[in-house]
């Protein structure tokens, strides 16, 4: 089978690494992080072409490839925006009100979920819980989640983004991470 | 109150560098050939009597588990698995320990790790956990230039190797089974037990799966001894625990504390209390999504452990506390659960894949009282047959929420159904 994928130079190495995880034998372990690699490379989603290379160097029968890029919610197969935009709406964002947070984006971008905008910047897709609840509501922009989110703050982030920015990720709010936002009630006293 | 000297995590929150030389400053690191050095059975002794209960939702001893490892390596390798595929919704405590205190889990495979004969570990980290999983990558890094993994890992004699494996997105590789299915380049599909891990599991061999905060925990308990975690908690649930707070409180937190804490205490002290205060508490769902809900009147004195809550028909869990105030609507809130679990049912057994998706319609219609009253016997039979009737616990998972709203929320939905039919007859009257 022809195939007009291949890894190049920048994610050669990281691909070796990959299969270096795994025994010999058992080169199929390597399918996931290669999917996520190729997503990498192509910027955002994996091609046909992506699949049939990959198949041929786990040496995996192609369907079984498939079967997995279609089982796993963050393997795209179709193209996305340069950020994508995955709203969390599961009850713990819910109850902090992710649902004005998503609908100040989607006025703001003028798109619906599994939209993206004309000039393919954003996509947005709702998402199930994405592990960050007590910094609830959340939004997972690429790699980065952006924490305890309001319908403003929330704008704000996409706007500088959209100008070229470099948003501080996590809390919006100015907490560290996790702990209580008006101040830490334990780790205070001096631990000998 | 739990006094900071007896906290594991002392990191927790990032306030201090995560790198090698910071955690070793906070006792990470310490001597560790010396515990390995006093062998396999005495760890395994010291973990079976510090009580120690999984960490990961299921509470199972956790020596007693390690002990189920072959005594002997065959040709087969044994393997350590950690599960880093947090995504139980309100869960959100082994991210804080992946990101802030990556070495306390790193030591913690390579002790665990000799005590169940096995020279590698694979982390599974949940897939968006891209920045955690980077940061574990190069703790990892770090651990081998010092040479506390590889071969004699921090001089104990012991040949080791950490490797971390991100998912891509799929609450079920939370499932063991279908971790190791994901591992090996598969759909996450969960297996049948038996054959149970510890005689088949990644690659067909010896395998152990425990939760980060479960193997973080042990190389502390080690040095400072069972007796000194079975000095927290309740019999049967000693230790400490990292509780994660969200939803209606003032200050959503983690926050480590003794097992048996008042939830109310917890709620109070560290959360910042209840969004307009405890009397406006309507419920809370005790130990991650799939444990079931108690109300107000159950949350004034109940102890979050894995016993009091098993009394109060619900679990301990992760440890998740997802607080309810008065404002919520409490149906539309556990439909919103069964739509998770209807999305991340992997569609293997019959059960699930349909009951998933029949409970969550039935339940949007009860939110909008579009439904006549019997229908609410009718869902909790159909919550009943999912329940118990799949190879893996995500139908228990998705049957639990809906049990404990129809035990704790009858007549909510009952008045929600009458009102809409009431508006309707209303509405037909005015025509």
């Amino acid at each position: 089978m022809g195939s007009n994928f291949t890894f190049i130079d920048e994610y050669e190495g990281e691909v070796k690494r990959a299969l270096a995880k795994y025994p010999e034998d058992r080169k199929q372990s390597a399918v996931l992080p290669l999917l996520d690699l190729a997503q990498r490379q192509i910027g955002g989603y994996v091609s046909d072409e992506a699949i049939d290379e990959i198949s041929a160097m786990l040496e995996m029968p192609r369907i079984r490839v498939i079967e997995v890029a279609t089982f796993y919610t963050m393997i795209n197969l179709k193209p996305v925006g340069k950020f994508l935009l995955q709203c969390c709406t599961t009850t713990p964002c819910w109850l902090r009100d992710s649902s004005a947070v998503v609908d100040a984006i989607k006025n703001h971008l003028g798109i619906g979920m599994g939209e993206t905008t004309d000039d393919g910047v954003f996509s947005l897709m709702e998402v199930e819980c994405v592990g960050a609840c007590v910094n609830a509501p959340v939004v997972q922009i690429n790699d980065d989640l952006y924490e305890d989110l309001t319908p403003e703050n929330v704008i704000v982030v996409l706007d500088e983004l959209r100008a070229g920015g470099d948003p501080a990720v996590g809390s919006q709010v100015g907490r560290t991470s996790s702990e209580p936002i008006e101040g830490r009630t334990t780790l205070i006293e001096a631990v000998e | 109150m739990l006094q900071d000297k007896d906290r594991i995590f002392t990191n927790l929150y990032g306030f201090e560098d995560w790198k090698l030389e910071a955690a070793r400053s906070r006792g990470v690191w310490d001597e560790t050939s010396v515990l390995i050095k006093k062998g396999r059975d005495w760890i395994i002794e010291e973990m079976k009597a510090s009580g120690l209960r999984g960490r990961g939702g299921a509470g199972f001893p956790t020596g007693l588990k390690w002990s189920f490892m072959p005594k002997e390596e065959s040709e087969r390798p044994h393997y350590l698995v950690v599960n880093a595929d947090e995504s139980e919704p309100g869960t959100c405590k082994d991210r804080d320990i992946l990101r802030h205190d990556p070495h306390r889990l790193i030591e913690g495979c390579l002790v665990a790790g000799f005590a169940m004969g096995a020279h590698a570990a694979y982390i599974y980290v949940r897939g968006e956990f891209y920045n955690e999983a980077m940061r574990l990558e190069a703790a990892i890094a770090e651990a081998y230039e010092a040479r506390l993994l590889g071969a004699n890992a921090a001089n104990s004699g012991w040949a080791f190797d950490v490797y971390v494996h991100r998912g891509a997105g799929a609450y079920i590789c939370g499932e063991e089974t279908a971790l190791l299915e994901s591992l090996e380049g598969k759909k996450g599909q969960p297996r049948l037990k038996p054959p149970f891990p510890a005689m088949s599991g990644l690659y067909g061999c010896p395998t152990t799966v425990n939760n980060v905060e479960t193997i973080a925990v042990a190389p502390t308990i080690l040095r400072r001894g069972a007796s000194w975690f079975t000095s927290f908690g309740r019999e049967n649930n000693h230790g400490t625990k990292v509780f994660c707070i969200s939803g209606h409180v003032n200050q959503p937190c983690n926050v480590e504390e003794a097992m048996s804490t008042p939830l109310k205490d917890l709620i109070e002290k560290h959360a910042g209390g209840v969004r307009g205060g405890w009397d406006n508490l309507l419920a809370v769902i005790p130990g991650g999504s799939s444990t079931p809900c108690i109300p107000q009147e159950v949350c004034d004195d109940i102890l979050m452990d894995f016993d009091a809550l098993k009394e109060a028909q619900t679990g301990l869990g992760t440890a998740a506390i997802i607080v309810m105030d008065k404002s919520t609507d409490i149906i539309k809130a556990i439909a919103r659960l069964a739509y998770f679990y209807k999305h991340e049912s992997c569609g293997q057994c019959t059960p699930c894949r349909e009951g998933t998706g029949w409970m969550w319609r039935v339940l949007e219609r009860l939110a909008a009282g579009n439904a006549t009253v019997d229908e609410i016997d009718t869902l909790l039979d159909v919550s009943k047959q999912v329940e118990g009737h799949t190879i893996c616990a995500l139908g228990d998972a998705a049957a639990w929420p809906v049990q404990g709203l129809i035990r704790h929320f009858r007549p909510v939905i009952e008045e929600r159904i009458l009102n809409a039919q009431g508006s309707s007859i209303t509405a037909q009257a005015a025509e």
